[in-house]
């Protein structure tokens, strides 16, 4: 797989995961491509952490339009029916498991669960943000990245980072595989035909379980 | 009928004292009260937000002149400034999860003393011993499930951001510029508005108001307000 087809690839498996009527918070980066693979019946309410549902692409044209920002402090739209509010609100409707799936990128994901993605000590500080809020809070988290950091696993038996959460992760998809954390460890439910089992599990340090329905990833 | 005093940027930035904790609000130096930021020379200062701004923009114009000895955010990643003072030593820096720092600001304006979540269990932010964790929190199991106990927080001067006042005081904020405003004007002792425009008292009307009156104390003009 090229490079430059990795992302939309895993991007497209994700808008798999989302179903009409589903609040969906996504984090930055390869999240924010997901809704551009989203079938046209499914229609999605996107909510921004700093205040707003209803997200969309920016609208120069709204009248309103220096005032709606996203979370990244980057300008947005709002649809019609959307509605703003304040922090606490908007971290109720998040802890109050109003959100149906968070999608975010990771830094490492462990067997359990445990999610690690918001410092590499030593380096900056960036801070949490809403990040673990939305983890815990989330009905469903999936964990959308590059299978291995530079061929270093990134799915491991044990977070060695600072957790963001623990045991929040639901379901993982790579340009490998799709895999679900379950109470017996990893599921690798689907793969991506142009590898064997064999080299996803080599580039997955935590051991993989391979589900009885194992089936290609539809492209 | 109630009058909140309207004063200028400089006179609101007085009332912000050596040592004081300062809340700010605003998301990215959206829905931040700039006027009045620039005009604060308190030194010493604890400042609560959501993110630093950027460097020398919004609170980050504070961090920038020196005059921060503690910040207290969720997300610092788009001003450098802030991990270039931190790791000079020349700050203390507490990090708390988004959802968890607002929930502290409204239950301090709000008469809660404390609260549990589920947010941050197992994670630094549960660790009080952890340099960039605020003491006072404590991991509680309750009803078999393990949360934090986060406590309220207050400060002394809140400095908010409205899109309009009237006379009384009464705020009305527009778009994703309300973010921490409205939960910090209710927990400090002293709150500023600082508002795009006035208008007579009534013209907001009692279904719009967001922020009532009684949170606020003083009013200052958005500098190059219409």
């Amino acid at each position: 797989m090229e490079r430059s087809e990795i992302k939309p690839y895993i991007a497209k498996r994700v808008a798999k995961e989302l179903h009409d009527g589903d609040v969906v918070n996504l984090g930055i980066g390869l999240p924010t491509m997901v809704p551009d693979y989203v079938d046209p019946s499914v229609k999605l309410t996107l909510h921004s952490e700093n205040g707003y549902i209803g997200l969309t692409a920016a609208d120069p044209d709204h009248p309103d339009a220096e005032y709606i920002t996203n979370a990244g402090g980057q300008y947005s739209g709002i649809e019609p029916d959307g509605m703003y509010f304040d922090s606490a609100f908007s971290f109720g409707i998040v802890r109050g498991q109003h959100v149906d799936a968070t999608i975010l990128g990771s830094l490492q994901v462990s067997e359990h669960g445990d999610i690690a993605n918001w410092i590499i000590p030593g380096k900056m500080v960036p801070g949490m943000g809403g990040a673990m809020d939305l983890l815990s809070g989330a009905k469903k988290t999936i964990v959308a990245m590059e299978h291995t950091q530079k061929g270093n696993p990134k799915i491991l038996p044990e977070c060695t980072l600072p957790l963001t959460a623990k045991g929040a992760v639901d379901l993982i998809i790579t340009e490998m595989a799709v895999i679900e954390v379950t109470d017996k460890g990893l599921v690798l439910k689907e793969y991506n035909p142009e590898f064997t089992i064999e080299e996803i599990q080599a580039a997955t340090a935590a051991k993989l379980i391979i589900a009885d329905d194992i089936k290609p990833i539809e492209e | 009928m109630a009058k909140a005093k309207i004063v200028t940027a400089k006179e609101a930035a007085a009332l912000v004292k050596d040592g004081d904790t300062v809340m700010v609000g605003g998301f990215m130096t959206h829905g931040t009260a700039h006027t009045v930021i620039g005009e604060i020379t308190a030194k010493d200062l604890t400042v609560v937000c959501n993110d630093c701004g950027y460097e020398n923009q919004g609170a980050g114009v504070l961090l920038h002149k020196g005059l921060i000895k503690t910040l207290i955010a969720t997300h610092v990643g788009l001003n450098k400034e802030v991990a270039e003072k931190y790791n000079a030593g020349e700050i203390e820096l507490k990090l708390q999860p988004q959802g968890t720092l607002a929930e502290q600001i409204r239950c301090g304006g709000t008469g809660i003393a404390g609260f549990l979540t589920p947010t941050g269990v197992g994670t630094i932010v549960a660790d009080p011993e952890a340099p960039t964790t605020l003491p006072g929190v404590q991991t509680i199991n309750y009803n078999g499930k393990d949360y934090l106990l986060e406590p309220a927080m207050r400060g002394n001067v809140a400095i908010i951001h409205g899109f309009v006042a009237d006379e009384s005081g009464n705020v009305r904020y527009k778009g994703a510029r309300r973010n921490f405003n409205p939960l910090m004007a209710a927990a400090c002792d002293i709150t500023i508005a600082e508002v795009e425009k006035i208008v007579p008292t009534g013209e907001i009307g009692p279904d719009y108001v967001e922020t009532p009156y009684i949170f606020v104390d003083y009013i200052v003009l958005k500098e190059d307000a219409e």
